[in-house]
């Protein structure tokens, strides 16, 4: 065992002079396991990066929240069923707190654009959210100064309002909010609190939009909005048995026949992990047929320059037989040249590959740590390429004649 | 007896018909001898000298070395006996090109699993013998001709063989380089090894104890000298 390992490591030394006495030709053999092992490891990096952010987001959304809405979040396909689907009515929402016995948490959630202003300072385009105080339990909001919307609040359809970190920095340049006066539109509200900073998710602020009683907005702006209602379980395994009892109660509301399919939908986080989990598969199946294709180029390049480099050396083959070397030592020789050429080309890869992909990432504010998997991926590909590749030439090399090598000019 | 070749024959067939490199050689030679081979070229001389070397394989006969029948060994037997046995030196010299002096001389200790220091030690010692301690770290191309040699007989005679075959060892030197190799070959008979010289050279031929004459493909006088 020591006998052989001490071989491995003298064959290493020579194949490692043999690459060095070509430096620009073994760049170029191992070109294609290099451009490979990048694209892959560039692509595997991103991914993970992208997976370890998107489901931190996601689980934002809370294992024991169903959503319940006009339309489906993912449609596929068959978006003429849902054309003619009613909004969801604040009627419902009354039916579905009064009868739900498995929600702890109810909100209703009206959303709309509007433009505020205080003084002089204006802001355009901010989502106004019309809910009750349930809402923080709902969305997971927590005042960062103030406070959060309250029953009395909510009872008495006051005109008061809790601001994202955002809109409050934008509105009051020096002042502290709270207390003060904001138009919403043209109707004056006051501030009751500001939010804690949540930061961005894909690019977007998650603290730009204001949040007002859903009374109050209804007394402004009228009641024709469609709702969208928010159910939270705080034991998130009875979550389908709050969805059926949601169901249940949507189609008696609704007065849906027997038999005939819901015309609203129940939705919930699952269906985007499930979503992303499904399209991350594709993109992976993509990564690997690409970075497989340009391997196997790779591998094909390798043994190409390597049964050139073969034929060359023929008379070292001849001269290392004349002295006693074995085929197997001539063959290992070989095999751990093309091993060699194509791991450096495979480490090369994974390092351009995780510079890229971090690169990528860090387009999208995301960090990441040195995946440990990237650098088994790259460095297994490439090895088994270069065993694969390598074999060949060096099988070839280890069964020429000694005298026939000797007299090769 | 240290070589024994009974009717032998190494035949190539060559476009239907066929060449008797060698035909029907019998030859015995003993240990320590010092045995010249000549002949015109295409004799068949370096043909015999490679089947003596266990580089080539005969087509008819038999060839019994140290008592051992090598007729019937395969690749991997015959590299065995090449790196215990045998030392070659040849008229090319055949060094590894971008090996320097001293690599070049440990390569046969490579194969038999010498250790590292082991073999450092060991060629510099040969390299030492034959006048080139101080050019250890040159590459082949930085040598003249007579130390190219002079490195391929440090690596003929790393690892004691029984047998030393030079076939035309002198063929690419001046002939004032060509007498120095010649003293180390003689010196080497002295302390006891077996070679076989392959020449076309009468003087050259004289440094032996017993020339045998060669002429399409066999032998056609042995005769012992001084
Ligand atoms: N590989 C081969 N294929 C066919 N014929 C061969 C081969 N090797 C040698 N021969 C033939 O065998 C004969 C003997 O060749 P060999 O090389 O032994 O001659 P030689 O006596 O060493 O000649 P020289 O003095 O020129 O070196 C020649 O006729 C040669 O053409
Ligand atoms: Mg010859």
């Amino acid at each position: 065992m020591r006998y052989t390992f001490s071989r491995f490591n003298e064959y290493l030394v020579m194949a490692w002079d043999a690459l060095k006495n070509h430096k620009m030709r073994s760049l170029l053999t191992t070109l294609g396991i290099l451009i490979g092992v990048t694209t892959i490891i560039t692509i595997w990096t991103t991914i993970q990066g992208l997976n370890q952010y998107v489901y931190s987001k996601l689980s934002g959304i809370g294992a024991g929240t169903i959503y319940v809405e006009k339309n489906p979040w993912i449609i596929k396909g068959d978006y003429w069923k849902y054309r003619n689907r009613k909004n969801i009515t604040y009627k419902e929402y009354r039916a579905l707190k009064k009868y739900s016995t498995l929600a702890d948490h109810i909100a209703p959630e009206v959303l709309s654009l509007k433009n505020l202003s205080y003084g002089n300072e204006e802001v355009k385009d901010i989502y106004v959210i019309a809910t009750t105080e349930q809402y923080a339990f709902t969305a997971g909001l927590f005042p960062e100064t103030g406070r959060f919307l309250t029953e009395p609040d909510i009872r008495s359809s006051r005109f008061v309002c809790v601001m994202g970190a955002e809109v409050a920095e934008k509105l009051f340049k020096n002042e502290n909010p709270i207390g003060r006066k904001i138009k919403i539109g043209s109707d004056r509200y006051r501030v009751v609190g500001i939010l804690e900073k949540r930061g961005s998710a894909f690019g977007q602020s998650m603290d730009s939009f204001i949040i007002v009683p859903i009374g109050t907005f209804r007394r402004v702006y009228g009641g024709h909005r469609g709702l969208r209602i928010a159910l939270v379980t705080n034991n998130p395994d009875k979550i389908e048995e709050l969805k059926d009892e949601v169901r249940g109660i949507m189609r008696r509301v609704r007065k849906v026949a027997p038999g005939a399919a819901d015309n609203f939908s129940i939705n919930q986080q699952d269906m985007l992990t499930d979503l992303y989990a499904q399209l991350t598969t594709t993109l992976f199946a993509i990564v690997f047929i690409i970075g497989g294709i340009s391997l196997l180029v790779g591998g094909i390049g390798i043994m190409n320059i390597m049964l050139v480099s073969v034929t060359e050396r023929t008379r070292e083959i001849g001269i290392r037989k004349a002295v006693g070397a074995k085929r197997k030592y001539i063959l290992l020789q070989f095999l751990i040249e093309a091993i060699l050429v194509s791991s450096i080309g495979g480490l090369l890869g994974i390092v351009l590959g995780y510079g890229a992909g971090s690169l990528v990432l860090a387009q999208m504010e995301i960090t990441t740590g040195v995946g440990f998997t990237s650098i088994a991926i790259g460095f297994g590909f490439s090895t088994t390429v270069g065993v694969l590749a390598g074999f060949y030439p060096a099988y070839k090399a280890s069964r020429l004649n000694p005298i026939d090598s000797l007299r090769y000019e | 007896m240290l070589i024994q070749i009974k009717n032998l024959s190494k035949i190539y067939h060559l476009g239907g018909v066929d060449v008797h490199a060698l035909d029907r050689v019998d030859l015995e030679i003993k240990q320590n001898e010092y045995l010249a081979v000549m002949g015109p070229s295409g004799s068949g001389k370096s043909t015999l000298m490679n089947i003596i070397g266990c580089l080539d394989v005969l087509s008819e006969g038999s060839y019994v070395l140290n008592g051992k029948n090598v007729s019937g060994l395969d690749g991997d037997q015959l590299a065995e006996i090449r790196n215990k046995e045998i030392g070659f030196i040849f008229q090319t010299f055949n060094l590894l090109p971008r090996a320097n002096a001293l690599h070049n001389v440990e390569l046969p200790l490579i194969y038999n699993g010498t250790g590292r220091l082991e073999r450092k030690e060991k060629a510099e010692e040969a390299l030492r013998k034959v006048g080139l301690a101080d050019r250890a770290g040159h590459r082949p191309n930085e040598l003249s001709g007579g130390q190219r040699q002079r490195v391929a007989i440090a690596r003929a005679l790393i690892n004691n063989p029984s047998i030393v075959l030079a076939d035309e060892p002198t063929g690419n030197l001046d002939s004032k380089t060509g007498a120095e190799i010649m003293r180390l070959l003689d010196d080497l008979h002295r302390s006891g090894n077996t070679i076989i010289l392959v020449t076309h050279e009468e003087e050259i031929a004289r440094h032996s104890e017993r020339i045998i004459r060669l002429l399409d493909g066999q032998i056609i006088s042995d005769e012992q000298i001084n």
